[in-house]
C-alpha cells in the first residue's frame, strides 16, 4: 500500500513540471531610498526545471512620467552587460548570483530623477513563459514617517505609564503592608503566625 | 438618589458616545466636493467619491493618538465607575473616576488644539471645519464637567 503511495507521488511529481506554469518573477513591489544613497533592486525567480546555463537577466527602466521603457541591464552567456549609454552608466553593478538565481543589481548615488518603475524579466531556458516584476523606486529627501508609528508609540506611551502607576501603587501598599507587620511584630514581641523572612528588630 | 446616578451615567455614556463619534467620522474639514478628518482626505471628483489616507505628518498622528486615548480614559473611568459604586465605602468619593475622566477630557483638548493651531497646513482657504470637530469641542466640556462631578460626588446610601 505505502509503496503504491509513493511510487504515485513520484510520477506525480514527474507529471507535473511537464505541464509547468512557467516561470515566476519576484522583484520587490516598492522601495524608498534617500537622495545621495545606493539601493540593491533584488530579482529572483521560480522555476521547475534546473538553472540553466543559458539563463539570462533583463532590467529595464521606465521614468516616471516616461512612455517606453529602456534597457538597463542584460545579463546573458554567463556575462553581465551594464547601461554604458543611458542615465545609469557608471552608476549600475551586478551584484547577483546566476547560478543562485539571483539577478539583483546597484543602483549608486541616487537622484531625483531616478524615480521611475524598474521591470526584470528572467528567463530559464527551455522554460520561458512567465510575466515581468516590477519594483517602484521612490527617493526621498527624508524618509518620512510610516502612518500609524506614532500613533502607536504614543498610545502605547500613556498605557504603559498608567500601567507603570498601577503596579507601583500596588507595589508600595504592599511593601507598606509587610513594614506594619514586621513593625507591629517587633513591637509586641511574638506573634501568633510570622511571616517567613521578616526581620526582628532590637 | 437613583434619579442622580440615572444622570451622571447618562452625562458621561453622552461623553463618551460624543468622542466616539468624532473620532470616527470623517468631518473634521468640509468643503464644496471633499471632506476630511483624522484618517482619510476623502473627495467627490467627477469619477466618484474616492479616499486617499491623511498625510503621514508627525502632528495629525498626535491627534489621532490623543483621540483614542481619551476614549480609552472614558472607557476606564466608566468601567472604574461601576468598581467603585459597589466597593466604596460610605461618604468615599469617586476619585479615581474622576481623575480618568478628566484625563480624557484633558486629551481631547490638546486633541482639539492641536488641530486648530495646526489648520493653517490642513484646512485649505475653500474649505471650513465640519460638524465632527465641533463635536470634538462639545466632548471637552461635557467629559471635564462630568469628571469634576465624580471628584465632587460623596457615596451615599
Amino acid at each position: 500500500m505505502l509503496t503504491i503511495l509513493a511510487l504515485a507521488s513520484v510520477i506525480l511529481l514527474g507529471i507535473v513540471p511537464q505541464q509547468s506554469e512557467g516561470i515566476v518573477i519576484y522583484t520587490g513591489w516598492e522601495r524608498h531610498a534617500l537622495v545621495g544613497s545606493d539601493i540593491r533592486l533584488s530579482c529572483s525567480f521560480f522555476s521547475w526545471r534546473w538553472t540553466s546555463d543559458d539563463v539570462t537577466f533583463s532590467w529595464s527602466y521606465r521614468s516616471d512620467g516616461a512612455r517606453d521603457a529602456i534597457s538597463i541591464f542584460h545579463y546573458t552567456g554567463g556575462a553581465p552587460y551594464v547601461d554604458n549609454k543611458g542615465p545609469f552608466r557608471d552608476r549600475l553593478e551586478f551584484v547577483g548570483n546566476p547560478g543562485r538565481r539571483d539577478g539583483s543589481i546597484l543602483l549608486k548615488n541616487l537622484d531625483y530623477g531616478d524615480n521611475g518603475t524598474f521591470t526584470c524579466d528572467a528567463k530559464n531556458p527551455p522554460d520561458i513563459v512567465g510575466r515581468a516584476s516590477s519594483v517602484r523606486l521612490l527617493v526621498f529627501e527624508k524618509v518620512p514617517i510610516q502612518a500609524g508609528v506614532i500613533t502607536g508609540s504614543i498610545i502605547g506611551a500613556v498605557l504603559g505609564l498608567l500601567l507603570l502607576i498601577v503596579v507601583i501603587y500596588y507595589f508600595m501598599r504592599f511593601l507598606v503592608a509587610r513594614r506594619v507587620f514586621n513593625l507591629s511584630v517587633s513591637k509586641h514581641g511574638k506573634k501568633g503566625k510570622g511571616k517567613e523572612g521578616s526581620q526582628q528588630r532590637q | 438618589m437613583l434619579l442622580l446616578l440615572l444622570g451622571i451615567v447618562i452625562l458621561h455614556i453622552a461623553a463618551l458616545v460624543l468622542l466616539f463619534v468624532s473620532t470616527i467620522v470623517n468631518a473634521w474639514t468640509t468643503g464644496s466636493t471633499s471632506s476630511s478628518d483624522l484618517w482619510n482626505n476623502c473627495s467627490t471628483t467627477n469619477g466618484g467619491y474616492h479616499c486617499a489616507p491623511a498625510n503621514t505628518g508627525e502632528w495629525i498622528q498626535a491627534v489621532q493618538a490623543l483621540m483614542i486615548l481619551s476614549i480609552i480614559f472614558s472607557f476606564i473611568s466608566l468601567f472604574l465607575f461601576f468598581c467603585q459604586l459597589f466597593t466604596l465605602q460610605k461618604g468615599g468619593r469617586f476619585f479615581l473616576t474622576g481623575v480618568f475622566q478628566i484625563f480624557a477630557s484633558l486629551f481631547v483638548m490638546s486633541g482639539a488644539v492641536i488641530y486648530t493651531v495646526m489648520s493653517p497646513t490642513w484646512v485649505h482657504g475653500s474649505e471650513a471645519f465640519g460638524w465632527a470637530y465641533i463635536i470634538a469641542w462639545v466632548a471637552f466640556p461635557l467629559a471635564l464637567i462630568s469628571g469634576l462631578i465624580y471628584v465632587i460626588l460623596r457615596k451615599r446610601e
